[in-house]
């Protein structure tokens, strides 16, 4: 613990969250991704704003990401994932599993 | 229908064993059944209005209002299950040496169970916002969707229930003193895990590096989606692909309330009996 603490105090004071992220917007329109696949840059932070076009919530969901989030209906989210391994990285929709599928490729 | 009724399960699942595991690890605690039913329904009042909200708290801090509700949420319920896990360290052994003789504990008794209406209030706003909008969005969806929505929903707030029912009544059947013990390390683990949780929002929101992303991957071997990855997720806050900052969280809570725990034990039942 005594090793840690310090650690923890000098990473939350690092300009890590200082630089600008890359943006990337997905939609979701009738219970579904658009694009159902998105292909984004691995090894850098991204800010993937997912744009909710339909009147009901949805629940961003990836367990490979490590992310979930509620977007209620007609509005934007903010999602901040990576660094990202090349790798494939599927996400859902909670709330409309069936429908809500999607992709994204770290290369 | 099946679909609300899993989503509602699952989302019900993790308060309701909290509040199964607080009922067996309170039972000699007077008046404790007030403070469970307060924090529940506060709990539920809780949720729907922020579940009301949820358009406007999204919305805050440049849209990470959401993250900063839900790590804000599990800190308090992580601090309540560390004061309770250090009030009972320190009053449970004389408790299940002699349930009646508690009188001395009832004052010190009012505030611990005020933390934990607080603590059950907060898990039950948690899960139940999340579960009220879903069932919103269902209901708003299209009319024939609404029966369809309760009923499933109904069901699955039952299952859940039973599910607390059913930890609680197990742990019932455990001699109490051993119940101590045991909700003690099920608790641990719970505030580790929710510890855990937070970390994943502060990362999410872009405040707490990851530092490494995943630290492990068990994904293959056992996944988040099997039943028994999902469960364990529950219970001890397991992660397939977890960051190394989660990690931190999650030993740093363990190690803080463990050591809380040590520090105020009272001695064994046995000891406090001789001396009497």
């Amino acid at each position: 613990m005594k090793s840690v603490l310090p650690a923890l105090l000098l990473l939350l004071a690092s300009p890590a969250a200082l630089a600008a992220d890359a943006e990337f917007a997905i939609n979701i329109k009738d219970h579904r991704f658009e694009p159902a696949e998105l292909r984004v840059p691995s090894g850098q932070k991204l800010k993937l704003i997912v744009n909710n076009q339909d009147a009901t919530p949805e629940e961003f969901e990836s367990h490979k990401l490590n992310r979930e989030k509620v977007i209620p209906g007609k509005s934007k989210a903010v999602i901040f994932i990576g660094p990202l391994a090349p790798g494939q990285y599927p996400f859902v929709g909670e709330f409309n599993e069936k429908t809500a599928r999607g992709t994204l490729i770290a290369e | 229908m099946l679909g609300t009724l899993l989503i509602v399960f699952r989302e019900t699942l993790e308060a309701a064993l909290l509040i199964g595991i607080i009922a067996a690890a309170t039972k000699a605690v007077p008046s404790r059944n007030r403070w469970i039913g307060a924090g529940i329904v506060a709990g539920i009042l809780g949720a729907l209005l922020v579940a009301g909200l949820m358009d406007s708290i999204a919305q805050w801090a440049d849209g990470i209002g959401q993250e900063l509700f839900n790590a804000g949420v599990l800190g308090v319920a992580v601090v309540m299950l560390g004061w309770h896990n250090i009030w009972m360290a320190k009053h449970g052994a004389e408790m299940a040496a002699d349930a009646k003789h508690v009188a001395h504990a009832v004052r010190d008794g009012r505030r611990e169970l005020s933390a934990i209406a607080i603590l059950i209030a907060v898990a039950v706003l948690r899960e139940g916002s999340e579960t009220a909008l879903f069932l919103y969005g269902l209901a708003s969806g299209g009319g024939l969707d609404l029966r369809h929505a309760l009923t499933g929903g109904s069901l699955g707030l039952l299952a859940g229930a039973m599910a607390g029912a059913t930890i609680y009544w197990g742990l019932l059947r455990i001699p109490l003193k051993r119940v101590f013990d045991i909700t003690a390390v099920l608790l641990l683990l719970l505030a580790a895990g929710m510890a855990g949780q937070m970390a994943k929002f502060l990362i999410q929101a872009d405040l707490l590096p990851s530092i490494a992303t995943p630290i492990w991957d068990t994904s293959a071997a056992l996944p988040m989606t099997s039943t028994l990855g999902s469960l364990l997720h529950l219970i001890a806050g397991y992660e397939a692909q977890p960051t190394a900052m989660q990690v931190i969280f999650y030993l740093a809570t363990l190690t803080l309330i463990g050591f809380g725990m040590r520090w105020t034990r009272t001695p064994s039942p046995a000891a406090t009996l001789r001396t009497r």
